[in-house]
């Protein structure tokens, strides 16, 4: 399968990954050699055969519904880039 | 004096007991060794008094006559572990300056452990690469050199290069498609990678996580069995973490495998591969045979269908884990234009802070997640990964014990070697290991003899799920057999 520049610019546009426009035909063509290699899995027969969720199969382990942690907002802050008064700062988002 | 740069960590361990030696000065002459060793850019972040404090405590723990067998023990600890207050970059421009307020469950466990951080080791960006030349940190260069400096192998690159090169008595590495295999077998060191779920993935930096396992990487066996088992154990932070008791690995190793099953899989026998890799995989299921093993052939018919699998799956995590690294909440942030939202934020930080490859990786994860390929990439990868572990199944169950592969389709190559080549040809390196990946299986790379240049070439053992000590024990006969012992010529 051939990806175009197009979906390239899509695909980067989704994985919010800035992608200069002089280097999406690069980029494209990358993409469709990875896919054809990815695509071999169509000759495999996988008529009524379960898509794997956990390769070793377990029962997630339950507790109770309790807090456990918190009270570390020094520490969660710590590497931000931005922290202002206790909150992570971001460029403004609503008008 | 006895050399301390050609202790294992069972030598040490005894040396130390006895007095021979105190934990500082093995601490210290490792310390003296990485200081020398910068020429292969293995440690990238240098913590010698977190080290020697560590050193302190531990000694003061084996006078004490109560310390276990990892007390005293330097290791270096691969990028991708956070380390409370010690940069963890996962080899990431993203993540630089990142310093984690809290310690990862495997360095927890080896600290308690009373073993000793030397420092961080370089690795692939994200663990995404089989050559240790993605990451932000510059290439880590293989111990073992001709003509042109070679790959240590990725991404634990740089954690064999610091075992082959003695500048630490093990590493912890991981494995997300053979990243602690085939390094090691690309530095003549021997690493295992654990049954998903043997080791707490909690406070490792994820990659892609049902297929992330932490292991040891070694000077040998023995040692992978003590450092395993100081690795291993049930964490209630990781839920996909198993709760089950682990053995004393180092007590499976009796060397006696007199009746155990050895599958040889047809599949793996590819086209173009080396002689001399062919040759060594005939020479390691002999000296199997040799020691009293059953050697039988056995098919694992999806094989071919693993690296197309995996570079679907693997991907599509890689870009879900991923999407945290978003400029807010640790990292790098990118200088913003006037008049830039939170999007371009994401996107300019995005692009600044991930290597080409993980850009790469990234993207087409999300293509294959997006609306209208779900079902026809990710579902059916998903689908080819139940009939990959469906092989793995059958073959054990009808009495298999472990099977014998080679690690590699080649020994080390050149750094710079791939540099033209498309990513595919790179991804090519993990066709042995991979497949043990995403059937969750425990496999280990032991180093096994050399090539036509001198350079090591290791076979792979892969075991049943949760039988480390068994496949361990395989592992050992054949080392014992192979009686590897060449080391490389200093030259850094």
């Amino acid at each position: 399968m051939s990806i175009d520049t197009e979906t390239a610019r899509r695909v980067a546009k989704l994985a919010r990954i800035k992608v200069e426009d002089d280097a999406l035909p690069a980029l494209a063509s990358e993409f469709s050699a990875i896919l054809g290699f990815i695509e071999q899995l169509n000759e495999v027969d996988v008529e009524g055969v379960e898509p794997m969720t956990s390769v070793t199969p377990q029962r997630l382990k339950r507790r109770e519904d309790v807090v456990t942690d918190g009270d570390q907002q020094d520490k969660v802050l710590a590497n931000a880039p931005d922290a202002r008064e206790g909150f992570f700062a971001v460029p403004k988002v609503v008008e | 004096m006895t050399d301390l740069s050609k202790l294992t960590i069972a030598g040490a361990r005894d040396a130390m007991r006895k007095g021979d030696v105190s934990s500082v000065e093995l601490t210290q002459s490792y310390l003296n060794a990485i200081e020398g060793a910068g020429a292969l850019n293995a440690f990238v972040h240098h913590t010698p008094e977190i080290a020697m404090d560590q050193a302190k405590a531990a000694d003061a723990r084996i006078q004490a006559g109560d310390a276990p067998d990892m007390c005293g023990i330097p290791l270096g600890i691969k990028d991708l572990f956070c380390t409370k207050g010690v940069a963890s970059q996962a080899a990431s421009g993203i993540l630089e300056g990142f310093k984690p307020e809290y310690e990862s469950t495997v360095t927890t466990q080896l600290f308690d452990a009373g073993s000793v951080m030397l420092g961080k080791l370089n690795m692939d960006e994200f663990a995404m690469g089989s050559s240790n030349e993605t990451s932000v940190y510059g290439n880590a260069v293989n111990p073992w050199k001709v003509d042109a400096e070679l790959t240590p192998g990725g991404s634990s690159g740089g954690s064999a290069a610091a075992v082959a090169a003695d500048l630490c008595l093990g590493a912890t590495g991981t494995d997300t498609g053979g990243s602690i295999r085939q390094p090691a077998a690309f530095t003549g060191t021997t690493g295992i990678k654990p049954t998903y779920g043997r080791v707490s993935r909690w406070g490792v930096v994820a990659f892609a996580s049902s297929l992330d396992q932490a292991g040891p990487m070694t000077k040998d066996v023995r040692d992978s069995a003590i450092m395993l088992e100081a690795m291993c154990g049930h964490d209630p932070k990781d839920s996909t973490s198993a709760d089950m008791a682990v053995p004393n690995f180092e007590a499976a190793l009796t060397g006696d495998i007199k009746g155990k099953v050895i599958g040889i899989p047809k599949e793996y026998h590819m086209d173009g591969m080396p002689e001399e890799i062919e040759k060594l995989w005939k020479d390691g299921t002999s000296m199997l045979k040799d020691a009293g093993a059953e050697i039988r052939d056995i098919s694992l018919p999806h094989t071919k269908y693993a690296l197309p699998a995996y570079y679907v799956i693997a991907p599509a995590e890689a870009s879900s884990n991923l999407a945290r690294y978003d400029g807010v909440r640790f990292g790098h942030r990118a200088k913003l234009d006037a008049g830039d939202g939170i999007t371009e934020m994401y996107e300019k930080t995005r692009a600044e802070g991930f290597g080409p490859e993980v850009q790469r990786r990234v993207m087409v994860g999300t293509y294959v997640l997006s609306a209208g390929f779900y079902d026809a990439y990710y579902n059916r990868a998903r689908k080819v990964r139940a009939l990959i572990k469906q092989d793995f199944d059958k073959v054990y169950a009808s009495g298999v014990d472990a099977i014998l592969t080679p690690a590699t389709p080649s020994p080390a190559f050149a750094l710079g070697a791939m540099k033209n080549a498309d990513p595919i040809q790179m991804y090519l390196n993990d066709v042995f290991t991979v497949t043990v990946n995403l059937a969750g299986l425990p496999g280990i790379a032991v180093p096994a003899g050399l090539d036509k240049n001198g350079l090591p070439l290791g076979l792979q053992l892969i075991g049943r799920p949760w039988e480390e000590g068994d496949l361990l024990n395989v592992a050992y006969a054949l080392e014992q057999a192979a009686g590897f012992v060449a080391k490389p010529a200093k030259w850094w």
